[in-house]
């Protein structure tokens, strides 16, 4: 038996990725790193800043997100996200400009605390990604 | 009866409005391709969406706390509507389609006696109806500047919303926008986003899910995300039908313009004929009284 399953990300503009030979999946869920093989139970979890790992034969791919919701069911992994970006087709000057945005929104003092924290968050994995 | 050198002249301008027609459709042609192709590209993002708010919907234990976003705010005195309209014109009956719907929701509103708010997106939209109802609109936001419909943008309009409602201003929000069927059909849509109106949709999945965190919390982050989702779709639909119908408006102008040409063309040979005639005749009886 194949311990394949299938993922797609859709962004608003378009169905950003669609995958069937995925092995395993780790996303950034809001509630810590979640890993996700085959046959997970069905589970709606939303996401936090971070890097989402697609592990498949045809390769592995990072990709950042800053936000979004995953729901799994069936062997069916969606991931809904707005913000989303290959790592791989992120250059450098591309992370500066997104690290220093979240600085800034990192730095607003009128925000509430769980913008503040998500705000925080980005700023983190940038750095570690620059 | 026009002079010969008249009805040059009126040729010479139809068809000069001809060709700018004839542009103006291929413009559009060009640019309903990509816009219907952006709008088949976010249906996916927007029914997903959907399917996962329905399934948290139903797993919600507890309905009287659910989130006001989902249930309203028990009463429906203040309507805001959104009434989603092009910032340019010469695009048919495409504005004034969503303008006729949105005017008759507006007069049962008021005829039942209950407060009205609109926003207007685009700058057409707002020029119709702040004749009638200038009072009543509270904002007017035109995206002029962007070339295609973002997310963005959507996402602004959506926070706005969700601003005012949190602000109790208004209890119901419907949004007016054109959806797009073909480029012939465009079909004048009133939607209300909230509360979400998930009447009559199916139970689709049986299957209980794992939250995490719980369903309360995901659904009060989702349902905002939502909103915004909802509405960038209808920007989608609405670029796309707009293209549509410029584009079927345009055609037909070229067409009337190229029957007219033809009509103007005929007059323009029958004078001249008949002058030519004329003078022959002058000639003809002239050598005869000799």
């Amino acid at each position: 038996m194949s311990e394949e399953f299938k993922v797609e990300i859709v962004n608003p503009e378009k169905s950003f990725l669609v995958k069937d030979d995925v092995s395993e999946v780790v996303v950034p869920a809001f509630e810590g790193e979640m890993g996700i093989l085959k046959d997970h139970i069905s589970i709606i979890s939303f996401l936090k800043p971070g890097i989402i790992k697609i592990l498949s034969k045809s390769g592995d791919e990072n990709y950042y997100v800053e936000d979004g919701i995953v729901e799994f069911k069936n062997n069916n992994l969606s991931i809904l996200t707005s913000t989303i970006f290959n790592l791989a087709d992120m250059d450098k000057s591309k992370k500066q400009d997104l690290l220093k945005q979240a600085e800034e929104e990192a730095n607003k003092t009128d925000i509430n605390d769980q913008s503040k924290y998500l705000a925080d968050q980005k700023v983190e994995v940038l750095k570690t990604l620059n | 009866m026009a002079s010969l050198d008249d009805l040059k002249k009126r040729i010479a301008s139809v068809k000069s409005t001809q060709k700018i027609t004839k542009a103006m459709k291929m413009v559009a042609a060009a640019k309903l391709r990509r816009a219907q192709e952006s709008a088949e590209k976010g249906r996916p993002y927007s029914e997903k969406m959907n399917n996962v708010i329905l399934n948290l919907s139903n797993g919600i234990s507890d309905k009287e706390n659910a989130p006001k976003l989902l249930s309203g705010t028990g009463h429906d005195k203040t309507h805001l509507c959104v009434v989603m309209t092009s910032d340019r014109g010469l695009c048919g009956g495409f504005n004034s389609n969503i303008i006729k719907k949105a005017k008759s929701y507006f007069a049962k509103i008021l005829d039942e006696g209950k407060e009205l708010k609109i926003i207007t997106v685009g700058s057409k939209g707002n020029d119709q109806l702040k004749r009638v109802y200038g009072d009543k609109i509270i904002e007017n936001i035109s995206f002029k500047e962007s070339k295609n419909a973002n997310y963005f943008d959507a996402d602004k309009v959506g926070k706005m919303v969700i601003e005012k409602f949190e602000a109790s201003e208004f209890d119901v929000c419907t949004i007016f926008y054109n959806q797009f069927k073909n480029v012939i059909t465009q079909i004048p849509q009133a939607q209300q986003i909230i509360p979400l109106n998930n009447e009559g949709e199916e139970n689709s999945s049986e299957e209980s899910y794992e939250f995490e965190p719980d369903e309360d919390e995901i659904l009060s982050n989702l349902l905002p995300k939502n909103i915004s989702t909802q509405i960038f779709k209808a920007m989608l639909e609405n670029s796309a039908s707009e293209q549509g119908s410029r584009m079927s408006a345009m055609d037909n102008a070229t067409r009337n313009a190229g029957e007219m040409v033809d009509k103007l063309t005929i007059e323009y040979n029958r004078s001249r004929q008949a002058a030519i005639t004329k003078e022959l005749i002058e000639i003809i009886s002239g050598a005869e009284s000799l």
